[in-house]
């Protein structure tokens, strides 16, 4: 398979093999990909929506829970300090954890995946809403805003970029996160890693793998394209224009 | 006009008026009605506001930040929009080239322009400017100062400006309030204030000891000496609204003994001659000794 001057250029017999195994291994997981395309594309979408749904429950609790700390600055370290400190928490350790009360299947999964994403959450909403410009915020009140339409009209459209970007890292950080659910048969494309560890199917990692990247980076740059419509992202870009 | 050292209380005392701050005690009025007697929004709605660095909303475009009152008074969309160019118009912005920008695509005078239009646009009976030009360049505050004078004489607002600029005091003002250490330490008009200041601190403020200034405040008519004779061709001439600063230029400039004062028609009303600029150069309340270098004792805070 391989020409005279790339295997003198590989040296050992060792990383000769081990070279010989990739390309063995990346023909058969575009086969194992072209075969599987369906069962692959259903998981993708599994993934999907798993790591949607825990997102989307997520920010049930995070944006009253990050409003309400962005207005009382003795909060910022208990709640910021309780997320991190959840966030540490091992995945699988989680998941064991929340079994005997949840079950297997996808509960526990959404649970554990909203609670991770809180910190990114929260501590993007509470910068977001204190990072807003103290002067902008009184000539809100200054002419005749009340205290509601400061904060729909002025304070969140502001803060609004800082929020997108944590959401998107939130988001990003649970596709990654829900892999390891499939060890509770969540699904998602999890569930090709573990069967393909399980039953020493190289291809089948590698296709799961590649899937949960491509995935990921799609998702961020779909979530980016939102972050650009936002008022401010708008004045930011005709003000370059001049 | 409030006026006053960094710290004497001239921004609290604008802010009580919009009800940013609450009083702990005493009563205010604006227009004869007391001002707690409607909810603070929509006391402020009808109290124009504007701050120094503009204060517009960054992320809406210039209609949108000019209608925000009319919004939140909910007139129709169209008679914002009438409103909004009116405005733009009238602080010198054309509306096709403007409505549909951002702040950030403004200059700095541009935006306190718009901050002005804001604050004008549903038509208070009272104007609240807390150093509205302060970050301008010098050329641009002269002429923001000048347009704010038209728009003034047109439509007769109330005004109340903070500023610590004696210059810009001096020259919008009818009536200067001074203030140090959060008290009103002297109330009148310009001419007063500068030349019959109460005390030292007024006197080093107003930069009473200034003769030039002093020159600036009095107007040619004010102390002319009647007509006496033919006026010559080469004698400067002046119109009556000229101040003494003006003359004593136009003499030192011409070399000519008198200046002539002219009406609106350039006939010669009488003249003014360096004895006469003495005379109203030299202040009626006398000397006040000059403060030590160090400037004033007024608390240094962000009020």
């Amino acid at each position: 398979m391989l020409g005279g001057r790339q295997s003198r250029r590989l040296g050992s017999p060792a990383s000769r093999a081990a070279f010989e195994f990739g390309i063995g291994v990346s023909c058969l997981t575009l086969d194992y990909l072209s075969e599987h395309w369906p069962q692959v594309l259903q998981l993708t979408l599994d993934h999907l929506e798993l790591a949607s749904i825990a997102v989307g429950l997520a920010l049930l609790t995070a944006v009253p829970l990050g409003i309400l700390t962005s207005r009382f600055r003795t909060l910022t370290l208990p709640v910021l300090g309780l997320l991190g400190a959840l966030y540490t928490v091992p995945s699988l350790a989680f998941l064991a954890f929340l079994i005997p009360s949840q079950g297997l299947g996808r509960r526990p999964a959404i649970v554990m995946l909203a609670t991770y994403a809180q910190i990114f959450l929260v501590r993007n909403i509470v910068a977001g809403l204190r990072g807003v410009d103290a002067p902008t915020l009184e000539a809100a009140r200054g002419v005749g805003m009340t205290d509601w339409q400061v904060f729909y009209q002025v304070r969140w459209p502001l803060a609004l970029p800082v929020v997108l970007a944590g959401i998107r890292t939130a988001f990003v950080t649970t596709l990654s996160l829900a892999t390891v659910s499939a060890w509770i048969n969540a699904g998602g494309l999890g569930s090709l890693l573990f069967t393909g560890i399980s039953r020493d199917n190289p291809p089948q990692i590698l296709a799961g793998a590649i899937a949960i990247v491509a995935l990921t980076l799609l998702a961020a740059t779909a979530l980016r394209l939102v972050e650009r419509e936002t008022a401010v992202a708008r004045a930011a870009r005709a003000a370059r224009r001049g | 006009m409030l006026l006053g050292p960094s710290g004497c209380g001239k921004t609290t005392l604008l802010k009580l008026v919009n009800r940013l701050y609450e009083p702990t005690r005493g009563r205010i009025t604006v227009d004869g009605t007391d001002i707690h007697a409607l909810p603070a929004p929509a006391l402020r709605r009808r109290i124009g506001y504007v701050i120094q660095q503009s204060g517009l909303f960054p992320h809406m475009r210039i209609s949108e930040n000019i209608g925000i009152v009319p919004t939140l008074l909910k007139w129709d969309k169209a008679r914002i929009a009438t409103r909004v160019d009116e405005l733009l118009d009238l602080v010198g912005l054309p509306p096709a080239d403007y409505r549909r920008r951002y702040p950030a695509q403004l200059s700095g005078g541009e935006q306190q322009r718009v901050g002005l239009a804001r604050a004008l646009a549903a038509d208070p009976s009272t104007l609240l400017m807390d150093e509205p030009f302060g970050a301008v360049d010098a050329i641009t505050r002269t002429r923001l100062q000048d347009e704010l004078r038209q728009i003034h004489t047109r439509f007769r607002q109330t005004v109340l400006f903070v500023t610590h600029d004696i210059e810009e005091a001096v020259r919008l003002a009818d009536e200067i309030v001074v203030m140090r250490e959060g008290r009103v330490v002297q109330f009148a008009t310009p001419m007063r204030i500068v030349m019959e200041p109460v005390d030292s601190f007024v006197a080093n403020l107003v930069g009473a000891n200034d003769v030039l200034r002093r020159l600036s405040l009095v107007s040619v008519s004010e102390v002319l000496t009647p007509l006496a004779g033919p006026v010559g061709p080469v004698e400067p001439r002046l119109q009556r609204a000229a101040r003494l600063r003006d003359a004593l230029g136009a003499l030192l400039e011409s070399g000519a003994d008198r200046v002539v004062v002219i009406d609106d028609d350039a006939r010669p009303l009488g003249t003014v001659d360096l004895g006469v600029i003495q005379r109203a150069g030299t202040r009626s309340g006398a000397g006040w000794p000059a403060e030590p270098a160090v400037g004033f004792s007024g608390q240094q805070g962000s009020v």
